[in-house]
């Protein structure tokens, strides 16, 4: 399925949770705040979301600035 | 007594605010913060590069500094109001910079969206410092909306021009019940040591130090500069004269006999 991350589209091949998706992207799970369908995400309910066919996903993170 | 500036509950000893932009590595980052004093960190949120493994800039702020999340990138209230969301959601905390900018020029921001942001962001319970052009009406109504500070700018982002805008922030200091806090196009120590001479209640300063040859003495000079023109704020700074004034006695001077009297 389809699903559009950090506005670029990507191809997941099977049925995963959001707390899945980060992990498999290498990503410290404590380190990133997420936004699915323009909604925030509570870290503790990361698991509960799976994601569908043309889901929009923000993942950011903190970086330097003033 | 001791001199506390008190922004969001917090008691800040430390005058001198950094922004941790622009520096060739978060270590030397840390220890500039470190060795400064300061207490008063801003960062930035931004896309996680899904191609490339970067280091958690947090776990390089010490952990006596209050984080505070800068809005940058936003181009408009919702976009300022979004990212707060996304900082609060993270856990940091609850301090924000209001940034919303839409001249990609000269960097100023958009004063009214601005404003917008902060009367919604204080609503939600976040504390809001805004970024603004020095314009004395916005910065009254931005705090009759409950800003906790307003942050008006010296010069352009990173300009390292100095404090351009020293008559409108005489004024703000004047008549701003709140702290102003000078962000921005601080260039060196002593213009920051202006600011403080002025009355303001602290400075924030990124690129200066960042971009310095020695970012981690850099930090430390401007938290010199801090000091030195609040103590003298605090002294009160004599007025200027026209005409000089003898700073020794204006008696028994020693004359030569061929002088009279």
């Amino acid at each position: 399925m389809n699903i559009k991350i950090n506005g670029k589209i990507q191809v997941i091949d099977k049925r995963i949770n959001l707390l899945e998706l980060i992990k498999s992207m290498g990503l410290s799970c404590d380190r990133v705040v997420t936004e699915y369908n323009f909604r925030i995400v509570p870290m503790e309910e990361r698991e509960k979301v799976i994601l569908e066919e043309n889901d929009s996903l923000e993942i950011v993170s903190f970086v330097g600035g003033g | 007594m001791e001199d506390l500036l008190e922004i969001g509950g917090k008691k800040i000893k430390n005058r001198l605010f950094i922004g941790t932009g622009k520096f060739s590595d978060y270590s030397l980052m840390g220890k500039a913060i470190d060795l400064s004093g300061a207490e008063i960190v801003t960062v930035a949120l931004r896309r996680v590069d899904l191609g490339s493994k970067r280091d958690n800039i947090l776990e390089y702020i010490p952990e006596r500094c209050t984080i505070m999340i800068n809005t940058s990138g936003a181009r408009n209230a919702d976009e300022a109001v979004r990212i707060a969301r996304l900082a609060k959601a993270s856990g940091v905390g609850n301090w924000i910079k209001i940034e919303v900018i839409r001249d990609n020029k000269y960097l100023l921001p958009d004063n009214l969206e601005t404003l917008k942001a902060t009367e919604i962001l204080v609503k939600e319970g976040f504390v809001v410092l805004p970024y603004m052009s020095p314009d004395i009406s916005m910065a009254i109504r931005m705090v009759e909306c409950g800003a906790a500070a307003v942050m008006p700018l010296g010069s352009p982002i990173g300009s390292n021009r100095g404090l351009k805008t020293e008559e409108l922030i005489r004024i703000m200091v004047e008549e701003i019940k709140a702290p102003v806090i000078v962000d921005a196009g601080l260039g060196r120590p002593s213009d920051a040591c202006e600011c403080m001479e002025l009355g303001c209640a602290a400075v924030l300063v990124n690129t200066a130090i960042a971009i310095s040859r020695d970012p981690v003495n850099m930090a430390k000079a401007f938290s010199e500069g801090v000091v030195a023109g609040r103590r003298a704020y605090l002294c009160k700074i004599p007025s200027e004269n026209n005409i000089a004034s003898p700073s020794s006695p204006l008696t028994g001077f020693l004359r030569t006999p061929s002088s009279s009297s």
